[in-house]
């Protein structure tokens, strides 16, 4: 039953991911900038320009590159970036690992931070202890995430300088890791300096991704959390001598999870569409940055496929997400 | 596959082992090193094929790992690269070049005629994606003699031996690139340059080391890290804390902050990269020409590059520079504002009854460029001048500018670091170079004869007699020459190079 869903899903993405294709190819071609106009050198001349459109295919009607693209997509090809010269494919495998380290530790610090507030907000709730969370998450969620990432540039990266502002590890140091999960394979493999290189280059961005989403988190789970707590069983529990500490940590927070998972799946999209523009401020390799530049220099290839990853992204969060309501609620899971 | 978390521990403690066998490669750098935090990534490694091969700013990138055929000294005049000698046979029908002896590959290998040979044949194929081929598709037959080489021409091109120290004119490993082809290049670059590629991470940074074999000598700096840091912010930042020794491209207020700073230097040249305005003859309005005196007339360059680029910036008449051989000091187009209005009162309009048309520029493609023009269209409405501002990206403009689809005015940022007046005036203003806005035959006439022009001291006055005629028409609104500032650590020497190319070669220690 469980694997069923999880196919089913996995067929549902199809038309999805198709229609994306066909929206994504069409839209780049109507927009103004022509990849070619940008590297007419001085001196060319009508042929010149002619020349440079055949060789990448631009001279074709649409509908024909598009079955050309189509065509080598299917078999996992998509193409060749116009400006790197690379495969598209290993372009944006090579710098995946790098978006999804950030978003997962921006995620983490989100649920962790977001959760701690819920649970204090609660159960200080009525007393100092709650205002003083709703005003760090209105204060919180009244400020973007690139200012946040901007403030501790000026903060941690020139005042205190006490964090690298840009990259993704030191370069003047020799990783020699297998992977581009150079966190998480640095963890794994002991090689502790490397993981704390890499933590100490990603604290700025994770954490600038994650406060507006740890705010959301505090005030969704808080409010849940509230209305649980009004619930029998846990008057019930309070009745029979339990702390408050207990009844929220091992009662009400399993209830009141289910509403803030809900938001937190759909944060995490806007997480994920969040680092493009934090990569390119801390400048942090990652797919973001690449989709910065591919959008700049009119990289039709490069920006299908990203454009296609970010889609494929959304699509498995968002089943990630169905799958643990099931986990979390187990009438879901019962049918 | 069912995770345990007894299965997890296991995995772990295996990984773990396995990292005990697995020799680390990792070693910290070590030695003099210099990192700059540079403001564009690198896309591509190849110098000779591709949109990156016309990217005015990794030329410093690759002018460190590659050598050129001809170099170019910081003042822009022509030095020796790969090529001791070059020249034109007496007919002007072919090329003669004398290969540089006792440079290496980075591998270790000699650089020979036929890696010459073989980066000039390829260059010129047509199929071979270099965006300039149709420069290098002049030269064939080629001939190997010790260590000259010579070529036929089909036309003599006055320019052909400074394209050479120009974009794509690199000389590149031909046994090497046959043996690892196009992608393993990418992945593994050699040069004969002065320094050898020792890391890279496309979009993170590019770490090199000093080749200690290079021809030239070995650079003073041993490591040079290239950060890429594409955030103006992040770049000052960078530099103010210290974690980086040399940045540049960074806003003029913050130039201005940081060079007074403790431990910090500022430097500063002129750039062989100016702005200008493109008047398009597709209007009407535009084909009054005292609509467009009016236009060159009203504008205070001077006031544009005192107030809004404190002062960094040099105020321009005509599309040279004045480190450019055609630069013709004689040629003026003074600010004349009561001048202006008159003209446009005897084509009837103004201030109550104004000329409107549309100008178009980027915004914050260059420095202040939206602010430039800005100011421009308010000096514009006070002698009867209407403009109505259009905002587009940059690929847009080059996508108009190749279809002669430009407004009637256009601002745009125009390089030439090869400082000849075909490069400038002449892609320019010809009308069937893609880069042009003004067509017209009278222009064209004045060109034509010049491009095989084999007198030089000819060929230079008639580029300045061009020039001369482009201001008298106003054909063009030249408006300044840019200003390149770069801030480092005060324990370091940065040249500045007027191409604008940041080249670590040239750093050394205070």
């Amino acid at each position: 039953m469980f694997l069923r869903r999880i196919l089913f899903r996995l067929l549902q993405a199809i038309p999805t991911l198709a229609g994306v294709a066909v929206l994504v190819f069409v839209l780049v071609r109507v927009v103004p900038g022509d990849p070619v106009a940008m590297m007419i050198p001085p001196g060319a001349d009508d042929a010149v320009v002619l020349r440079l459109h055949a060789l990448y295919g631009l001279d074709k009607p649409v509908w024909n590159q598009f079955t050309i693209w189509a065509g080598q997509a299917l078999t996992g090809n998509f193409g060749v970036s116009i400006t790197t010269r690379q495969n598209v494919t290993g372009l944006i495998f090579s710098r995946l690992p790098a978006t999804l380290e950030l978003v997962f530790l921006a995620a983490t610090i989100a649920v962790a931070v977001g959760g701690a507030l819920a649970v204090m907000g609660t159960r200080f709730s009525g007393r100092g202890g709650e205002v003083a969370v709703d005003a760090v998450t209105g204060f919180v969620l009244s400020v973007p995430d690139f200012l946040w990432g901007l403030g501790f540039i000026v903060l941690f990266g020139v005042l205190l300088p006490v964090l690298p502002i840009s990259g993704r590890s030191d370069p003047t140091r020799a990783l020699g890791l297998a992977t581009d999960f150079t966190l998480t394979e640095s963890f794994l493999r002991l090689r502790w300096g490397i993981t704390a290189d890499v933590l100490a280059h990603m604290a700025m961005p994770a954490v600038a991704l994650a406060l507006p989403l740890a705010a959301m988190i505090a005030r969704v789970l808080k409010a849940s959390l509230a209305e649980q707590m009004g619930q029998d069983y846990a008057l019930l529990s309070r009745v029979k001598g339990f702390s408050r500490w207990h009844v929220i940590l091992a009662e009400a927070l399993r209830n009141a999870a289910i509403p803030t998972v809900s938001l937190t799946g759909v944060q995490l999209t806007f997480l994920v569409g969040g680092t493009v523009l934090i990569e390119k401020i801390f400048s942090y390799p990652g797919i973001g940055s690449l989709a910065i530049d591919a959008v700049i220099n009119r990289d039709l290839p490069l920006i299908q496929g990203l454009i296609l990853t970010f889609a494929a992204i959304f699509i498995l969060i968002n089943l990630a997400l169905d799958l643990s309501y099931a986990a979390l609620d187990p009438r879901l899971r019962h049918g | 596959m069912n995770l345990t978390r007894r299965g997890l521990v296991a995995s772990g403690l295996t990984l773990a082992a396995a990292n005990r066998l697995i020799p680390l490669r990792a070693a910290r750098a070590e030695g003099d090193t210099v990192t700059i935090a540079y403001h564009v990534g690198l896309p591509a490694w190849d110098p000779t094929v591709g949109p990156s091969a016309v990217n005015p700013t990794i030329q410093s990138i690759y002018q460190s790992v590659f050598d050129q055929y001809i170099g170019q000294n910081p003042d822009l005049s022509f030095t020796g690269g790969l090529l001791e000698k070059w020249g034109w046979n007496d007919a002007g029908t072919g090329i003669w070049m004398d290969v540089r002896q006792g440079a290496v590959w980075h591998d270790g290998s000699p650089v020979t005629p036929d890696d010459v040979v073989w980066s000039l044949t390829r260059a010129g194929d047509p199929k071979g994606g270099n965006p300039i081929q149709f420069v290098w598709g002049n030269l064939s037959n080629f001939k190997v003699e010790g260590h000259r080489v010579t070529a036929d021409a089909k036309q003599y091109d006055p320019a052909l031996f400074k394209w050479m120290a120009f974009l794509t004119g690199y000389v590149l490993p031909k046994a090497y690139f046959e043996k690892v082809g196009p992608e393993g290049f990418e992945k593994k670059p050699i040069g004969s340059g002065p320094y050898m590629v020792d890391a890279f991470e496309r979009n993170a940074f590019l770490r090199l080391k000093a080749n200690p074999h290079y021809w030239g000598g070995e650079p003073a700096i041993e490591t040079v890290v290239f950060k890429f840091v594409t955030d103006a912010s992040a770049r000052v930042a960078e530099i103010e804390s210290g974690s980086s020794d040399v940045t540049l491209e960074i806003p003029y207020e913050e130039y201005d902050r940081l060079k007074k700073k403790s431990g910090l230097k500022g430097v500063t040249t002129p750039v062989s990269d100016i702005g200008m305005i493109f008047i398009t003859n597709v209007d009407p309005v535009m084909l009054d020409a005292n609509v467009r005196h009016a236009m060159v007339k009203s504008v205070d360059k001077k006031l544009l590059v005192d107030k809004l680029l404190r002062g960094y910036g040099v105020p321009i008449d005509t599309l040279e520079a004045p480190e450019y051989e055609a630069y013709d000091p004689s040629i003026k187009t003074p600010y004349d504002p009561k001048g202006a209005a008159k003209l446009m009162a005897a084509s009837g309009y103004s201030k109550d009854k104004p000329a409107k048309f549309t100008i178009q520029t980027t915004r914050g493609f260059k420095p202040k460029d939206y602010e430039m023009i800005q100011a421009i269209v308010g000096m514009w409405r006070h002698v009867g001048i209407d403009a109505s501002i259009e905002v587009y990206e940059i690929a847009k403009h080059f996508e108009l500018r190749a279809a002669h689809k430009l407004a009637p005015a256009a601002f745009y940022n125009w390089g030439n670091a090869i400082g000849d007046p075909t490069t400038s005036t002449g892609f320019a203003m010809f009308s069937h170079s893609p880069h042009s806005a003004w067509h017209s035959d009278d222009v064209d006439a004045l060109i034509n004869p010049l491009w095989g022009e084999r007198d030089e001291a000819k060929r230079i006055a008639g580029w300045k007699a061009v020039d001369r005629y482009v201001a008298d028409h106003a054909l063009v609104l030249p408006l300044l020459q840019y200003v390149q500032q770069i801030v480092h650590k005060a324990g370091l020497n940065v040249v500045p190079h007027i191409s604008g190319a940041l080249q670590p070669q040239r750093f050394t220690r205070a």
